[in-house]
């Protein structure tokens, strides 16, 4: 769907209306997921492998189910067999079967009348294992003799003589990298390494499932896509989709994280057995080792550039560590490793590596800010080096439009170029450091796509609309897409109310992930406006007895389309709502999609950042982030993604990581160990929207929510490594890492 | 015929060549047209891919035409977070 020829002034587009769910959240009336109860209600917990890797030889629940108070207890055996190998590793992750691949594994679930008898249940389960080797890092993973987590699967064992743990490999690029290189006046090559995060989201995994004596199951579940989790728990359950319903609750963060199911699978299974409603709430230490940390990253980076800056030549050997089931975000993370620069030879090549951790879940922009950081990081020292300006190197050198992108199609109309202009413009990057300050520059990259979409708009007898779409709101959707709607109708955005439909009130909708939701769905939403305003000047044609299409729609009301249309008093849309029922009935509009067009994003980061010498300790001291919005449709909402993903990658840059024991075991599942920047940790993150339409939206909405997690990375870490006169390789950039550096 | 770009590791089910060309007048024959004469590539579209047209990811968009001038470029599925 294109941008609309017609050049429109906006009214409520580019306002900052009240957001529809505040009240409601700072007052606690938001249901989340723990928040669901229903009578007679049991409570599920989970028996988790002690083990990073183990056989398991034999579960004994005889003494758990014999035990006053408890309901119904499920392993593996109580599940389907998955429809496909990938949905299998789905299932085989909520609950382990043969094997524990990773420690906080899932072995068993219990469902008791309280807390209290499930957690006594989940001890009197009896699991016999035999300890297997482990592995948990990448070049561990990858040696001929590591310990094979799938041997029963055909891995190729690519690059030849690793070890059967490399699940995909990829390979992306054009041109002659050695001549680029051979053309270069500098060359620089590098290893960098980054450690496993997680999403860091504040509410924990949580649902409730009640399954009754006919089949027919309700699951309410805090998630980024009910109707992925209704199409993954009926596959698990073996039941037809049409006799599960799904409501997604209020949602406390998910990042990614919560776009696959841990717990809802189980709790339907115990519901199941149990016949009652089953609740299971995710505990902290259980969400940091059962739910999606993002990969870790091994990559070398070689970069060839001439004494004016320009680069000849780009090559990223990538390795991710993908956790215990096999992942492709390699391909993801080689396709956007170059993806900010017009190069005539470009290389990326790679591959995920299974370990003994959790399975790989996605997080914002997932694959893309581990391979943007090495490369980024990179350009910086080049500029160093050879007494470049960052920003000037990468306006020379920048992707534009008709630029042949590294990983294969040529760019349509892109904002990298105003971008970085705004970025050197900017008093920021013009501003005085002090000693032990650096400043750090980096850009980023994201793909944004639309995807499958559903909307309904229905209106009121009084004149208001209600909205219903089917994605999960984490980043302000309904306010947006009630401000569509009411751009589009041409009505009061306080008219509308817009509200996330359950799996069976509306057609499919894919998860919200991709930043597709502002995008996609607010597209659907313009055109189910459309629809329902072509059915309002219907009916106001069919009063006045004219032609229909001698009526327009203009700010909000029928009017006759020219003079030889007549004299007509306009009708507004109250007026048509409130006699729709003589009419012809109710008006309601609706629109379903695979919307394509998303159209990529480009951001860039500026960090300043202070070291002390003597201990290492960094603060951010001033952040700003520029980046390519389209038209901001709420622009509070999209500084607040620009702000939110800055300060994700900031965490992930200085303080976060899983830490592993020598027995494979995490060693910090908790936010007093795994550290998550805090507000007073934190300088105000600044912002810069730059609105360069998207040719495929016809308000020119642009996806913003993943970007903004690329840069931050390379451009702390510039920071960083400009402030202590050292180059810094490896992530997060914790005090003790920055003092060794400091110390030679 | 329309031509149509194979990411590097794909390679190895066309014989190492990058560019291939289908008759196809939309993305399904595209696909279908690269299944037939590729087998090799079978297994990666089955599991899931994307086309950029002319600049443009497409994912599961059977009915996008192309044209003997149109970019065609295989991708990965695309997903996000």
């Amino acid at each position: 769907m294109a941008l609309d020829t017609e050049k429109r002034e906006f009214k409520i587009l580019g306002t900052r209306p009240l957001r529809p769910d505040g009240v409601d959240k700072v007052t606690g009336r938001a249901l989340y997921g723990a928040d669901m109860s229903a009578p007679g209600m049991l409570t599920g917990k989970i028996l988790r492998s002690p083990h990073a890797h183990a056989r398991i030889i034999s579960i004994d629940t005889s003494a758990a189910e014999a035990l006053q108070g408890v309901k119904a207890v499920v392993t593996a055996n109580d599940f389907a067999k998955a429809s496909n190998s990938f949905m299998q590793d789905g299932l085989d992750n909520c609950m382990a079967r043969g094997k524990v691949l990773y420690h906080g594994h899932a072995v068993a679930g219990v469902a008791a009348v309280s807390e209290a008898i499930a957690k006594q249940a989940l001890k009197l389960i009896a699991v016999e294992y035999e300890v297997l080797p482990h592995v948990t890092e990448i070049l561990d993973a990858i040696k001929p003799d590591a310990p094979v987590l799938h041997p029963d699967r055909n891995f190729k064992r690519l690059p030849e003589g690793t070890a059967a743990n490399i699940s995909h490999t990829t390979d992306f690029g054009h041109g002659d990298v050695e001549a680029g290189f051979a053309a270069a006046d500098l060359i620089v090559e590098r290893t960098f390494k980054t450690e496993a995060t997680h999403q860091g989201y504040i509410e924990p995994h949580a649902c409730l499932a009640s399954m009754g004596p006919d089949g027919k199951a309700d699951l309410w579940c805090c998630t980024q896509g009910h109707y992925n989790v209704r199409g993954m728990c009926a596959d698990y359950l073996g039941m037809n989709i049409s006799q599960l319903r799904v409501t997604a609750s209020e949602i406390g963060g998910g990042f990614g994280g919560k776009t696959t199911v841990f717990i809802e699978p189980v709790a339907l299974a115990l519901s199941r057995k149990a016949g009652k409603p089953v609740k299971i709430v995710m505990t902290r230490d259980e969400v940091f080792k059962a739910s999606g940390p993002t990969l870790s990253s091994l990559t070398d980076v070689k970069i060839g550039m001439t004494k004016d800056g320009k680069i000849t030549a780009g090559y990223a050997m990538l390795r991710y560590q993908c956790g215990a089931f096999p992942s492709g975000t390699i391909d993801l993370g080689a396709m956007s490793a170059f993806a900010a620069y017009d190069l005539d030879a470009v290389h990326t090549e790679g591959f995920n590596v299974m370990t003994n951790r959790p399975r790989e879940a996605a997080y914002r922009a997932p694959g893309a800010p581990t391979a943007v950081y090495p490369v980024e990081a990179v350009v910086d020292e080049l500029c160093l080096e050879l007494g470049l300006d960052p920003i000037d190197v990468r306006l020379l050198n920048a992707a534009d439009e008709g630029t042949k992108a590294s990983y294969g199609p040529t760019f349509e109309a892109i904002g990298l170029k105003a971008t970085l202009e705004a970025a050197k413009a900017h008093p920021h990057y013009s501003a005085p450091l002090g000693p032990n300050q650096g400043r750090g520059v980096s850009a980023g990259f994201w793909f944004n796509f639309g995807g499958n979409t559903s909307v309904s708009l229905s209106l009121n007898d009084d004149g208001t609309v209600a909205v219903t779409e089917g994605n999960p709101d984490i980043g302000g959707s309904r306010a947006s897409i009630s401000m569509m709607a009411a751009e589009e109708l041409g009505i009061p955005y306080e008219n509308i109310r817009t509200i996330v439909a359950d799996t069976n009130s509306l057609g499919f909708n894919d998860v919200t992930d991709g930043s597709r939701v502002t995008f996609a769905v607010g597209l659907a939403t313009i055109e189910a406006a459309r629809a329902a305003i072509k059915i309002m000047c219907t009916r106001v044609a069919k009063i006045w007895d004219i032609d229909p299409e001698a009526v327009t729609w203009e700010d909000g009301y029928a009017k006759p389309a020219g003079e030889n249309a007549g004299k007509y008093d306009p009708m507004s849309l109250a007026e048509i709502a409130a006699i729709a029922n003589k009419t012809g009935g109710p008006i309601a509009g609706h629109h379903e999609v695979n919307a394509d067009g998303a159209g990529v994003s480009f951001g860039v980061h500026l960090a300043d950042i202070e070291v002390d010498p003597e201990t290492g300790f960094t603060k951010v001291l001033r952040y700003t982030v520029f980046q390519d919005a389209g038209k901001a449709v709420h622009p509070s909402y999209v500084e607040g993604q620009m702000q939110g993903g800055a300060v994700q990658g900031i965490g992930w840059a200085l303080n976060e990581e899983y830490i592993y024991g020598e027995d494979g075991r995490l060693q910090n599942a908790g936010f007093l160990d795994y550290r998550i920047p805090v507000a007073s940790d934190l300088p105000p993150i600044d912002t810069v929207i730059l609105e360069i339409p998207n040719p495929g939206h016809p308000y020119g909405v642009r996806g913003v929510g993943e970007t903004p997690i690329v840069p931050p990375l390379a451009a702390v870490s510039n920071g960083v490594s400009r402030a202590i006169g050292k180059r810094m390789s490896a992530l997060p950039m914790s005090p003790p890492k920055i003092l060794k550096v400091i110390k030679g | 015929m329309v031509k149509v770009t194979i990411w590097g590791s794909l390679r190895s089910a066309t014989d190492g060549v990058a560019e291939v060309e289908v008759e196809a007048a939309n993305f399904k024959q595209v696909l279908r047209e690269l299944e037939r004469n590729y087998p090799g590539l079978q297994s990666q579209i089955a599991a899931g891919v994307s086309l950029a047209i002319d600049g443009k990811i497409y994912r599961e968009a059977w009915f996008t035409p192309v044209s003997p001038d149109s970019e065609v470029v295989l991708m990965p599925f695309m997903v996000g977070g």
